[in-house]
């Protein structure tokens, strides 16, 4: 995918038609799952399987872009280019460096180089019966683990298994001078130094080009079920929140704009206690693959679409349409043509924030304003880590 | 020893006008809140690890993030270097004074704010016990999880600091995993709001930064900390083997079998025989090994998952299998672990508690290298540890009276910390660095990450006031230390024996 803002993820396939079928303002899918269910294409790459440490090459490139104050677009897949601001530099191509560093099972870690492709990562990960906790959204056969980790996008267990920044346990960058600088490691509790490959997830580059990353990872379950239930938003809001009070199961909570779709997983007994208790209707388990991979219709549409992150309890700001919420209600995808302040400040108000996923006029900033002094904080930390500014400048603010 | 600070290797400050300073503060405090004679200042002059000691030129007490962020700039105005202080339960002198410092005791910011059962969080002040909190939100069927073993003293303010873990962070993590939101004041004086109740906050993941910064970026006045449901059903066993090696083998077989238990932890044949005459738990004396084990779910699943750990651990050589049949015997089986650190007392008049973690995989060469280290230095040593996640505890037997045994016994921690680094592992699991393990950050890290955790430092802190000569080394301490880095195992010579 080019870098195009108003590029759109790929459409629900065809299936579905394609993304035409959809209103732009928050039209409803059709009935029953079975018209939103796209399996996950299986993605043979060219690049698969790839092993090489490029280490040394891209050092060199940071160095001399430092030195000629020259700005670098770190490209990994190229599949995330809608995702943040346009930046224009230099291509630091990731993708060659790329490889499984180990992984053993026995110790729930995997370290990978950045340019390894994430269907190969989680290819070696189901051999060891594990996965990665945060199921990232892969956006096309080319997505790297670098990607998904530095756009620090989750997939649906997001709100039961943690966010990618609490799988990352350690990472090796290059910086803003092309040092390669390692922080964290390999094991699960580790307080040494400040923690600074956490934040590599979700800086899109800001603060380093990761060169690779050691990622815990967890269990496959012993059972899964899906299950829908034809319950309105609302209702399904506050009936989640109730339920979440109590230990469940839970693995997925998702609102299509008419269906409740959740999935449970876990042991067998707690696993068929609660789908027992809830009823609904089973749905099939490839359901969450098309919610993961943001396939799902409600996504296809033309207006601009936002990703609202708020307190899971908080009323839905009425600054557009919902499409379709996840993330047990934490997580609103809206159309909306409304001006971007008053969707940041709607969505500020209750305690959330708001990004423009797709469909931003170029130049124009997609994520949240940062307060002052944040923001001046933010460009000090970047500088820090990248003293020339050339590591995806403007990628997440402008001013950064 | 690391409690005389040098100007040459911790950071040079410029003398302070002890008056002025008092002066200042009393404008901000009221008299019962600001101490400065040496007397009333002694039980501040170290945290919990005792054996560093060292007076700051007051102790502020504030009551609220007004009077904290009043303090700050009374500090940044006169260039004093300032340390903050929770509960002072810190086993690595991260609160130890520097000299000439204000000592920013913040017990007294002690309240909890809020507590919101349906969203699963509380907001609360830095000073609230972390106890405290399960208590509070226990009628709600909720938790905070992370549970140092310091838990009934030990305070959110400083686990935020420290990054603390506890016995069940392998199912359920860290502090960091477990925090929302902080309000924080910077020694500039700016008020920040980190992260959001939501699941995400714009930016950077400055959560993550701020959790585990041991007080050297800002000063952290109000967190907010996720909650969680308690578990249905708790069930515990305890294994044990005849051989320490295989008990290590078992963990490692635990978690590649696919179990995540809420807490495994391990005791060795010293640790388990004090454990058991002092706390009575029903430990095998002539074990050579323990592991304790505890898994939480559903009901049916718990039971499931714990039957499976069995058979892992009798494949592994496990002399005796024994499930806790209620809630009693569990809690039985927990009280001789938790009296293990109490009951070093009776073997030796003091101890050094060690925490660095290792891949899991290493664990029975790293138990066998301790030994034969220990018996180097002629200094026994027990085990007791989070095996689950790595984390070794190693416990370091001295008597502080006999000549030369203190630092021998500092000596021989220092070369199980970089023993931990060389297998590809780390010098601090949850106690963080402070100031006892300054000296090995310099094996852990680069120069240049050293210096890239400067810089990190200057962005939030430019005068360098916040906490100095604590957790990040300078240069020059590392270059007078000595240290040969060492990274991702890797050594000048691999193939010299070592230990």
């Amino acid at each position: 995918m080019v870098a195009a803002a108003s590029t759109p993820p790929p459409p629900g396939g065809a299936g579905e038609g394609g993304g035409g079928t959809l209103g732009p303002r928050g039209s409803l899918p059709g009935e029953g799952p079975r018209a939103h269910v796209q399996p996950p294409t299986p993605n043979p790459s060219p690049q698969g399987g790839g092993e090489s440490d490029l280490t040394e090459s891209l050092a060199d490139q940071v160095r001399q872009a430092a030195e000629s104050g020259t700005p670098l677009r770190i490209v990994g897949g190229d599949t995330k280019a809608f995702y943040g601001r346009r930046v224009e530099g230099e291509p630091l191509r990731m993708a060659g460096h790329a490889g499984v560093i180990s992984y053993d099972p026995s110790e729930l870690v995997v370290t990978a180089r950045a340019g390894t492709l994430l269907s190969d990562v989680e290819a070696r990960l189901a051999e060891g019966g594990q996965r990665l906790a945060f199921e990232p959204p892969g956006f096309g056969a080319g997505s790297t683990l670098g990607g998904v980790v530095a756009a620090g996008l989750a997939g649906p267990r997001r709100p039961f298994a943690g966010a990618v920044r609490d799988s990352v346990l350690g990472a090796t960058i290059l910086d803003g001078r092309g040092r390669v600088l390692r922080f964290g490691g390999q094991v699960f509790k580790n307080v040494a130094g400040f923690d600074l490959f956490r934040p590599q997830a979700g800086a899109l580059g800001s603060l380093g080009a990761i060169l690779d990353v050691s990622l815990r990872v967890a269990p496959a379950p012993r059972r899964e079920i899906a299950l829908a239930f034809e319950t309105p938003s609302d209702t399904a809001r506050r009936r989640l929140a109730e339920l979440m009070r109590r230990p469940t199961p839970l693995s997925g909570a998702f609102h299509d704009g008419a269906r409740l779709h959740l999935r449970l997983s876990g042991g067998e007994a707690g696993v068929v206690a609660l789908a027992a208790e809830l009823g609904g209707e089973e749905d099939p388990m490839a359901f969450w693959d098309v919610v993961r991979a943001y396939r799902h219709a409600a996504f296809a549409g033309e207006a601009p679409l936002w990703r609202l992150s708020l307190p899971q309890t908080a009323p839905i700001p009425a600054v557009g349409g919902v499409a379709a919420w996840d993330w047990a209600g934490a997580q609103v995808w809206m159309w909306s043509d409304a001006p971007a302040a008053a969707i940041w400040e709607a969505a500020s108000r209750v305690g959330g924030h708001a990004t423009l996923f797709r469909g931003a006029a170029d130049g124009a900033e997609v994520f949240q304003p940062l307060p002052p002094a944040m923001l001046a904080l933010h460009q000090r930390l970047k500088e820090a880590l990248d003293p020339a500014g050339i590591l995806n400048p403007g990628r997440m603010y402008g001013a950064l | 020893m690391l409690d005389r600070f040098d100007p040459k290797l911790d950071g040079a400050f410029d003398a302070v006008d002890r008056e002025a300073l008092l002066r200042r503060l009393r404008r901000i405090l009221p008299a019962e809140r600001l101490i400065a004679s040496t007397e009333g200042m002694r039980p501040y002059e170290s945290d919990g690890l005792a054996a560093y000691r060292s007076l700051p030129a007051a102790v502020a007490l504030p009551a609220d993030a007004g009077e904290v962020a009043a303090v700050l700039k009374v500090c940044r105005d006169l260039g004093a270097p300032v340390v903050a202080r929770g509960a002072g339960t810190g086993l690595s002198g991260g609160a130890l004074p520097f000299p000439g410092s204000v000592l920013l005791a913040l017990g007294k910011l002690n309240r909890i704010l809020s507590i919101d059962p349906d969203a699963r969080t509380a907001r609360v002040q830095p000073g609230v016990r972390n106890l405290a909190i399960s208590e509070a939100v226990k009628p709600y069927g909720l938790f905070y999880a992370p549970d140092p073993s310091s838990q009934l003293a030990c305070s959110i303010g400083g686990n935020v600091a420290e990054n603390a873990g506890g016995v069940h962070c392998l199912k359920y993590g860290l502090t960091v995993h477990n925090v929302l939101k902080l309000h924080a004041v910077t020694l500039e004086g700016e008020r920040l709001t980190i992260g959001s109740e939501g699941p995400d906050a714009p930016g950077f993941d400055l959560i993550a930064l701020m959790t585990g910064s041991e007080g050297l970026l800002a000063v952290v006045t109000e967190i907010t900390v996720r909650l969680l449901p308690i578990p249905s059903d708790v069930q515990a066993m305890l294994a044990a083997f005849p051989d320490a090696g295989c008990a290590a083998q078992a963990v490692a077989d635990i978690i590649a079998a696919g179990i995540t238990p809420a807490g495994l932890e391990m005791m060795d044949a010293l640790a388990l025989k004090a454990a058991e005459s002092y706390a009575h738990a029903g430990y095998p004396p002539d074990a050579d090994a323990i592991l304790i084990c505890e898994c939480d779910g559903a009901a049916g699943d718990a039971e499931a998952e714990l039957a499976d750990v069995a058979e892992v651990c009798r494949a592994a050589g496990a002399t005796l299998i024994r499930h806790a049949k209620d809630q009693a015997e569990r809690a039985r089986l927990w009280a001789g672990r938790k009296a293990a650190f109490p009951a070093m007392g009776r073997l030796a008049p003091d101890y050094y508690c060690i925490d660095g973690t290792i891949p899991r995989r290493r664990l029975p060469e790293v138990l066998a290298a301790i030994a034969a280290m220990s018996r180097e230095h002629g200094l026994a040593v027990a085990n007791v540890f989070h095996a689950g996640d790595g984390n070794l505890h190693p416990l370091i037997l001295y008597d502080a009276q006999a000549d030369g045994q203190l630092a021998r016994a500092e000596e021989l921690g220092g070369a199980i910390l970089e023993l931990c680094v060389e297998v590809g592992g780390t010098i601090t699991g949850e106690h963080g660095v402070g100031r006892e393990k300054i000296n090995q950050m310099c094996v852990q890290f680069t120069p240049a990450e050293l210096e890239t955790f400067a810089a990190i430092k200057a962005a939030f802190d430019p005068a360098g006031l916040l906490n100095p000569g604590k957790a990040v080394p300078t240069l020059a301490r590392c270059a007078e230390f000595g240290a040969m880095h060492v990274h991702h195992g890797e050594t000048a010579f691999p193939d010299l024996p070592r230990f």
